[in-house]
């Protein structure tokens, strides 16, 4: 009986260590305790940037923590989150002497709007979040982002900087900025390729929008078009996804 | 009980199940038979068992699930049932064998836009198609397996895993060595190699035989001491982004006794040039602060040169280094000589001999002399040279390399002082020495590299780059790029770059537009840079009286522009031999400029072209023809217009604008005949003023 006894213990601590073994993964030991905590978290920049698909964007996201009177609080933990896909370095961390945490982030590789979480708790435990959004473009939108840069945006923007000056304040008829979803998602795509290609008049409009298809290609308007629909806001839905919901 | 019973009796109890088992099975010719059939049947059965069980199986009837309840299941089954079973694309002169497609059963499927899991994706528009490359050939991977873990990665068959999304530009840059408008990521990467002078220390080959060529223009050492401290150059070794956030030298993580015996060095081995530096009377009067401002303006300094703000963004253009901090680096005798003539110091820079008046040449050194940041030198307090220092120093910059980049007195540029990265991109995996903890795989490797040099041994002579976390990618991308297969892949799918220009104006007017740097601005004959207008053909188009005014005082042409052609005080006789040279050499053949009269028009057709540009071509949205009604700030100003260009260079212009200069924005508006020749017509009446005229 005492060698079945002996037996037993071996197989059961055996069993215990191949389960300890399968089951504790070393866990990434969350070193990151926060010493304070705020009442509102505001992003300071980095929101709205329009990227290409699985890159880094160009400037970080930074978030701020703020408390109840408005003033920036160190040591805050901070937590970012995005669809699958998205990845942000670093993922979490403590805010620094000014208040903020920046993060770097790498888009998915479909191309579209993602949306991004940051979040952050109050002393209560209280979850606070903060939702900003960027834009991921495809090859096929990359190429339309650069046409509408070069070509369009010197009216169609209406936002003028010195390095790339837009007309959109001088202008008697005033275009529709790319974002304008309302107005040009009712646009279909044969209505976008004809005022683009044959300019305003195709279309009983203005004829301060010249016409495009003699120094654009084809798939370049292809392109501009599929930009265009990718930026809108609010977001235009494509032919097949209203098809899929019927 | 089992445990209980002792070895012996185990194994009777076993042979002699053994023993009935056989007796069963093969204990007659018939159950004999019957056995063995019944084995053969078994093992017949393994193949198509295990065809049935298979992961890419599993896949494709995961997308006939998710396809049934679609409103175009019918065609999406149809598509499918075409080519069911394993897929193949076969490209035997790529070399590409991928099976992809097997598992990724909809990326031609464009009503499946909405479907995000893999592997049911659509695939997105490039310009090429699956048939014409196959997969592997961007995505990397193993083409011909059939399990997940294997296609995609690295296996102990296959070192090449997929390549992460975030490098995938890297692909197009096997065949495309030009750059292209989808690729940023690449574009950029490629000439942050050159602007942050990689391939002067790594050799880096290309399949057509060339080498990246650098772009930053290091200066040349050989006269530091004539320019500046041995107390800055301390300074700067120490942290060159400390002095300029935007520069581009490295940190090469010196020891303070290291720094500070390189810098003696280099001080005691320059020698001086003789009117590299003027003589400053102490009893100067202090000239007016705003003033040289203004002049720093007028002269559109920022156009090359960036200047950090009060809110730390740096403002201004990056041709030339930034000056934010400029009076704590230059002598200002030094600074003096320079505005002055800077090709006497440096007879290769892109830095135009402005014809700067004394009065000028005075304001402007007060003005930058002020640039200074107290904080910088502060602390540096070097104790003086002594020849240990001095021979310790010219160790330590033959060591690091420093001459790969810098002239340097007696130092001979090293050859392939650092590995060569012309086939970086398929470096076999055994070659790399990893960290503990990084994933074994190349694009991680390049990375981390480019990030943290010294952090793959302390004893590495690559210094710390200053990049943001989207400029390692890039370059990581560019890196990758430099594949086996872009090199050895066939020569008829190579796109190559345009070849570069080496053109060079000849005589009088070639030395004057050396000395004027017009080629740091304006691109002629595909030589030259692209922030002002390209004047290949500018002697069709302007009219000679106008150019020879422009060149002696440029006026505004375009009002939105930030970066204008600054005044150059151009004597008489040196605005006319330009002129002339432009006038004579830079011409098209497609048209003769004196082909169309510059006035005499009948009054209806001027009528008519004024209608046409209010009306029907709208031209005024970009372009101003009167001052006081149009508001077109795009294009340039056409009030002056009939003086300016000529009447045959209009019309042609605008007939195809694209054909007189590549890629300008201006549309191709089809225009017929009759209506250029209104148009024509009536810009041409847009001349300068005869009360102008005196004026001028």
């Amino acid at each position: 009986m005492k060698m079945i006894r002996h037996r037993l213990t071996f197989c059961v601590l055996s069993l215990l260590l191949v389960t300890a073994a399968c089951t504790s993964k070393p866990e990434p030991a969350s070193t990151l305790k926060p010493t304070r905590f705020g009442a509102a978290l505001v992003e300071s920049s980095g929101g709205k940037q329009i990227g290409m698909t699985g890159t880094v964007l160009a400037q970080p996201l930074v978030v701020q923590v703020n408390d109840e009177q408005g003033t920036a609080v160190t040591g805050a933990l901070v937590e970012f989150h995005g669809p699958a896909g998205v990845s942000f370095d670093p993922p979490s961390g403590l805010t620094d002497s000014s208040g903020q945490l920046s993060t770097n982030v790498a888009l998915g590789s479909m191309a579209g709007r993602y949306l991004l979480t940051a979040h952050t708790f109050t002393k209560a435990q209280k979850l606070i979040e903060l939702k900003t959004d960027e834009i991921a473009l495809g090859y096929q939108q990359q190429v339309g982002y650069q046409l509408d840069n070069t070509y369009c945006a010197r009216c169609h923007d209406p936002e003028s900087t010195p390095e790339r000056v837009s007309n959109y304040d001088n202008l008697e008829t005033k275009p529709h900025p790319f974002t304008e979803g309302d107005i040009l998602n009712k646009m279909s795509d044969a209505d976008l390729t004809a005022i683009i290609g044959h300019g305003g008049p195709a279309l009983n409009k203005s004829a301060l929008m010249p016409p495009y298809g003699y120094t654009l290609s084809k798939t370049g308007i292809e392109a501009l078009i599929a930009y265009i629909r990718l930026i809108s806001d609010p977001p235009y839905h494509t032919a097949g996804m209203v098809y899929a919901q019927k | 009980m089992g445990v209980a019973l002792g070895g012996s009796e185990l194994k009777n109890t076993l042979v002699s199940l053994g023993q009935r088992l056989w007796r069963r099975s093969f204990g007659g010719p018939v159950r004999a038979f019957g056995s063995v059939s019944l084995l053969l049947l078994i093992s017949l059965a393994i193949a198509p068992a295990k065809n049935h069980f298979s992961e890419w199986r599993h896949y494709q009837n995961q997308y006939l699930a998710l396809i049934r309840t679609r409103g175009d299941a019918v065609t999406l089954q149809r598509h499918f049932h075409e080519h069911d079973g394993i897929q193949q694309i076969w490209l035997p002169q790529l070399g590409v064998v991928d099976r992809c497609t097997t598992c990724h059963v909809a990326l031609k499927e464009n009503s499946l836009a909405d479907v995000g899991t893999q592997p049911f994706r659509l695939h997105p528009v490039i310009p090429h198609t699956l048939d014409q490359f196959g997969c592997v050939m961007c995505h990397r991977g193993q083409g011909p397996a059939t399990t997940v873990e294997e296609a995609h990665r690295s296996t102990l068959a296959w070192e090449q895993p997929i390549l992460p999304a975030r490098y995938v530009q890297s692909s197009c840059g096997q065949c495309h060595r030009a750059p292209l408008t989808g690729t940023p990521q690449l574009n950029l990467g490629r000439n942050l190699l050159g602007r942050y002078g990689c391939v002067h220390c790594h050799t880096i080959k290309l399949p057509d035989g060339s080498t990246i060529k650098p772009t930053d223009d290091p200066p040349s050492l050989e006269h530091i001491a004539d320019k500046t401290t041995r107390e800055w150059i301390y300074a700067w070794l120490k942290d060159p982004q400390a002095y300029a956030v935007s520069a581009t030298m490295p940190n090469f993580k010196l020891s303070d006794p290291d720094a500070r015996d390189i810098s003696t060095f280099l001080i005691a081995n320059s020698t001086p040039v003789a009117g590299d530096t003027v003589a400053i009377s102490k009893n100067e009067k202090a000239p007016d602060a705003t003033a040289g401002a203004s002049l720093y303006g007028e002269s559109f300094c920022a156009s090359c040169h960036a200047v950090q703000n009060a809110a730390g963004n740096v403002v201004g253009g990056d041709v030339g280094p930034e000056l934010t901090r400029v009076g704590n680096k230059v002598k200002p005798e030094w600074l003096q000589a320079w505005l002055r003539n800077p090709r006497i110091y440096d007879a290769g820079t892109a830095m135009p001999h402005y014809r700067f008046t004394d009065q000028q040449v005075s304001l402007l050194t007060a003005y930058l002399g002020n640039k200074t940041d107290s904080d910088l030198l502060a602390n540096v307090h070097l104790d003086a040279a002594t020849p240990e220092q001095i021979a310790h120093g010219k160790l330590l910059v033959t060591e690091y390399g420093c001459a790969s980049c810098h002239e340097i007195n007696g130092i001979k540029k090293p050859d392939n002082f650092a590995p060569e990265l012309t086939r970086i991109g398929s470096k076999p995996l055994t070659q790399i020495l990893f960290l503990p903890g990084m994933t074994h795989a190349i694009p991680d490797y390049i990375a981390a590299k480019i990030r943290q040099p010294r952090s793959f041994g302390a004893a590495l002579k690559m210094p710390q780059f200053t990049l943001a976390p989207a400029q390692i990618d890039a370059l990581t991308t560019a890196l990758l790029a430099l594949t086996d297969r872009a090199h050895d892949s066939p020569l008829v799918l190579t796109v190559p770059a345009k070849p570069a220009s080496d053109y060079q104006p000849a005589g009088k007017a070639g030395q004057l537009m050396a000395d004027l740097a017009c080629f740091s601005c304006h691109a002629i004959n595909g030589r030259g840079g692209d922030m002002a207008p390209g004047l290949t053909w500018e002697g069709s188009s302007v009219q000679r009286p106008w150019l020879l005014a422009f060149l002696k005082n440029p006026g505004t042409l375009r009002p939105a522009l930030i970066r204008r052609m600054p005044r150059f005080n151009l004597s008489d006789a040196d605005a006319t031999v330009l002129t002339d040279y432009i006038m004579t050499v830079y011409q098209t053949a497609a048209f003769d400029r004196d082909s169309m009269p510059s006035s005499g028009y009948p009054p209806a057709q001027i009528e008519q072209g004024r209608q046409l540009f209010y009306s029907k071509y709208a031209c005024q949205g970009c372009h101003i023809v009167d001052t006081k009604v149009d508001k077109g700030y795009i294009g340039p100003t056409l009030t002056q217009v009939g003086s300016r260009l000529n009447a045959a260079w209009i019309y042609h212009w605008l007939k195809n604008p694209q054909a007189m200069r590549p890629g300008v924005i201006e549309p191709n508006r089809n225009m017929n005949d009759e209506d250029a020749r209104a148009l024509t017509a009536f810009l041409m009446t847009q001349k300068v003023s005869s009360k102008q005229e005196a004026k001028r």
